[in-house]
């Protein structure tokens, strides 16, 4: 649908091209001919000759519609002194020039409410609608009105519209207009579910826990919409030239208007006014900066819409833009390179059963919240049985002693083993290490350790092939895990032992304001590093706030891959930007030096200005047709 | 304090321009337009009302660009 405004501006545009072939036909003479040209002319530019009067009025030389009637209706004087000569004045051009500066706009405008368009269909997450059960009967409702606490109904094929918790039915979540991932995911009762996914296979009935302004959807959705207003360094740059290239252009125009005729009339006597006059008017035509001006921010903003398809926030164009040059990633090691979760990996020299040695262990841990207790727990399977724990004692950063079905239970690290007599069996594993003993005997050990992501090692290697120099892993684990990972996933340098203030001493340290550092994390413990690097993003962020927060590029699920993808398209993006200011920058000045020469007339200038805009549009929508994959 | 307003203007380059006025306006700490989503960002000066200072941030964009439109009423 065209707005009304552009559907009178094509009318516009029509009849006075239609006029103004017509006329080429017709042979009139003088006076009579100069009006009947005059009604095309008016037709076509009737709005930017007020809007000339008002750039005189409100004392802005250099307002772009005023340049515009300038160099037309210089054109038509030009005319008119033909005819004074007793040659038949041309008055098509000026009409010519109005006319395709007219369909420039126009078509810009097009193009700008389909870019919006399309990409708020790329982002396409928004709900429209909530159901709400009241008395039996199923009622639509703005999501806007539904409270916390409130049970709401999704329907298979519907969006999940609030953040909630699953209470009654099963279902599987398509969730890739958040994650870019594509394989469903089923929801149970008591999972929490986040908006903005749909419901695939079955009805499910959720008790929201956040309101529709806080919900993961409105979150996405102001953060892309914010994003644009960050302005990058390039915008900047264009803004600034701007102001200079416009009054650059017009100074000149006025140079060129008055010094060679000038220095003509002093050399041969003979000034040729109308000839630099005519050539200071063709500059008039391309003193617009337009194009640059528009589709830079275009790019960006194609590129944070196609990122944000792919499960990646950017929260910035200038983001996006540092992204492009990012040298060295820092990565944390625990949830963003390995899966965070500890589980059992080994058991070695068990006098008896594995499973025997599982129980107790898990039962001695029980108390503990650790994340070492929690793998033993989820190694067990079995629910713990408490009467048959009589007591438990956590001996610090050892482990612990307890009295089960009156056995003395002794599991913890070497030290502890060594402070009782026991004689442990060392370890070669990588991993923590839980010793075992019974009654003072020694029973052997389990192994716990953390698995590396099998997406990881793509993503490293990802990283390399992109230009990736640096890969940094820093870990709060031990050096010999630290060490064992970092072969595995081939990293060049690793710190490992640091506690949370050492990793951001780390990270300062290796900055260098020369190369555009990111760090990696999954923004629960490290939002002050991911805050103080270069660029911070946090992964796996879907529905934490504190992450959101504190980055400047967010992956909502928690697979590395996206961060090389991420690169990708900020680079194609920076280069689509280059091109254009290249190409706009390039084409003006080449009609600037062959409009002053003689040879670029008018059409050609209006060409540069109309023209190179309309390309450079086109050429920043390619952002949106890039396969990330 | 920051508001979100609505705007039209048909011009990259004028939109930059009044980005560029809005920043001048006194009671104005800081201002973004979007072109893309037509929309004006404004931080205000502390004790700044905003419905004042905001119908000078219209005059003063009405000046570079008679036909820019900030809709004060969301």
């Amino acid at each position: 649908m065209m707005k009304k405004k552009q559907k009178i501006m094509l009318i516009r545009i029509i009849i006075s091209a239609l006029l103004l072939i017509c006329l080429q036909f017709i042979t009139m003479n003088g006076l009579i001919r100069f009006t009947a040209y005059m009604i095309p002319y008016v037709i076509i530019g009737y709005d930017i000759i007020k809007k000339a009067y008002k750039g005189i009025k409100n004392k802005k030389p250099f307002d772009e519609s005023l340049l515009m009637t300038i160099a037309t209706l210089g054109a038509v004087s030009l005319g008119l002194y033909q005819e004074s000569q007793g040659r038949i004045g041309d008055y098509t051009e000026a009409i010519a020039v109005m006319l395709f500066y007219q369909t420039g706009e126009f078509f810009q405008n097009i193009a700008l409410e389909k870019s919006r368009k399309n990409i708020s269909e790329l982002m396409d997450i928004r709900p429209d609608y909530a159901n709400i059960e009241k008395d039996g009967v199923i009622k639509k409702v703005d999501p806007d009105k539904v409270n916390i606490n409130d049970v709401i109904i999704v329907k298979p094929g519907e969006k999940v519209p609030l953040d909630g918790i699953v209470i009654n039915g099963h279902s599987s979540l398509n969730t890739v207009a958040l994650t870019g991932e594509s394989i469903p995911k089923s929801v149970e009762i008591n999972d929490e579910i986040i908006s903005g996914s749909i419901n695939i296979t079955g009805l499910i009935k959720i008790s929201v826990t956040r309101n529709f302004k806080e919900s993961t959807v409105s979150k996405i959705l102001e953060l892309v919409e914010n994003a644009s207003s960050k302005k990058s360094k390039s915008e900047d740059f264009i803004a600034k030239f701007a102001r200079i290239y416009t009054p650059f252009v017009v100074y000149s125009a006025i140079i060129l208007a008055t010094l060679p005729p000038i220095i003509n009339w002093i050399i041969s006597s003979n000034a040729m006014f109308s000839v630099w006059i005519y050539r200071a008017l063709t500059f008039l035509v391309i003193s617009c900066p337009c194009a640059l001006v528009v589709s830079i921010p275009l790019t960006f903003f194609a590129g944070i819409g196609g990122a944000s398809r792919a499960g990646i926030l950017i929260k910035g164009s200038n983001y996006l833009e540092t992204l492009s040059k990012v040298k060295t990633i820092v990565f944390d090691k625990t949830g963003t390179l390995t899966k965070g979760n500890f589980e059992v990996n080994a058991i070695h020299h068990n006098k008896i059963s594995e499973e025997k040695l599982i129980e107790y262990a898990a039962l001695a841990e029980s108390a503990s919240s650790h994340p070492i207790a929690l793998s033993l727990k989820k190694a067990y399977k079995k629910e713990i049985d408490i009467s048959r724990i009589k007591e438990i004692e956590e001996i610090s950063g050892n482990g612990v002693i307890a009295k089960i079905d009156n056995k003395e239970i002794i599991a913890g690290n070497e030290k502890l083993m060594e402070k009782y007599n026991i004689n442990p069996i060392k370890c070669h594993s990588i991993g923590t290490i839980i010793h075992i003993a019974i009654d003072k005997k020694y029973m052997g050990h389990i192994v716990i350790s953390d698995i590396i992501k099998p997406e990881s090692y793509q993503a490293i290697k990802n990283l390399r092939k992109i230009g990736i120099k640096n890969i940094i892993m820093l870990t709060g684990d031990l050096q010999k895990v630290a060490c064992s990972v970092a072969e595995k996933l081939k990293i060049d340098n690793f710190f490992s032992e640091l506690l949370p203030d050492d990793k951001l001493q780390k990270v300062e340290e290796l900055i260098d304001g020369k190369n555009i550092l990111a760090f990696v994390g999954d923004g629960i413990n490290d939002a002050p590093v991911i805050s103080q690097a270069d660029i911070g993003i946090a992964m796996g962020a879907m529905g934490s706030d504190a992450a959101i927060e504190a980055s400047d590029v967010v992956l909502m699920d928690d697979n590395p891959i996206k961060i090389s993808i991420a690169i990708k398209i900020s680079k194609i993006c920076l280069n689509i930007v280059k091109q254009n200011i290249y190409f706009a920058l390039g084409v003006k000045f080449m009609c600037l030096i062959l409009g002053a020469v003689g040879i670029a007339n008018m059409w050609l200038a209006v060409f540069a200005d109309v023209g190179v805009m309309i390309i450079c549009i086109l050429n920043a929508f390619r952002v949106l047709f890039i396969k990330f994959n | 304090m920051k508001k979100t307003y609505k705007i039209e203007v048909d011009c990259a380059n004028c939109a930059n321009l009044m980005e560029e006025e809005a920043k001048k306006t006194k009671g104005v700490k800081n201002a973004t337009v979007n072109f893309i989503f037509q929309k004006i960002e404004v931080e205000f000066n502390d004790g700044a009302d905003p419905e004042i200072v905001m119908k000078d941030v219209l005059k003063n964009c009405k000046k570079i660009e008679e036909e820019c439109e900030i809709y004060l009423t969301r």
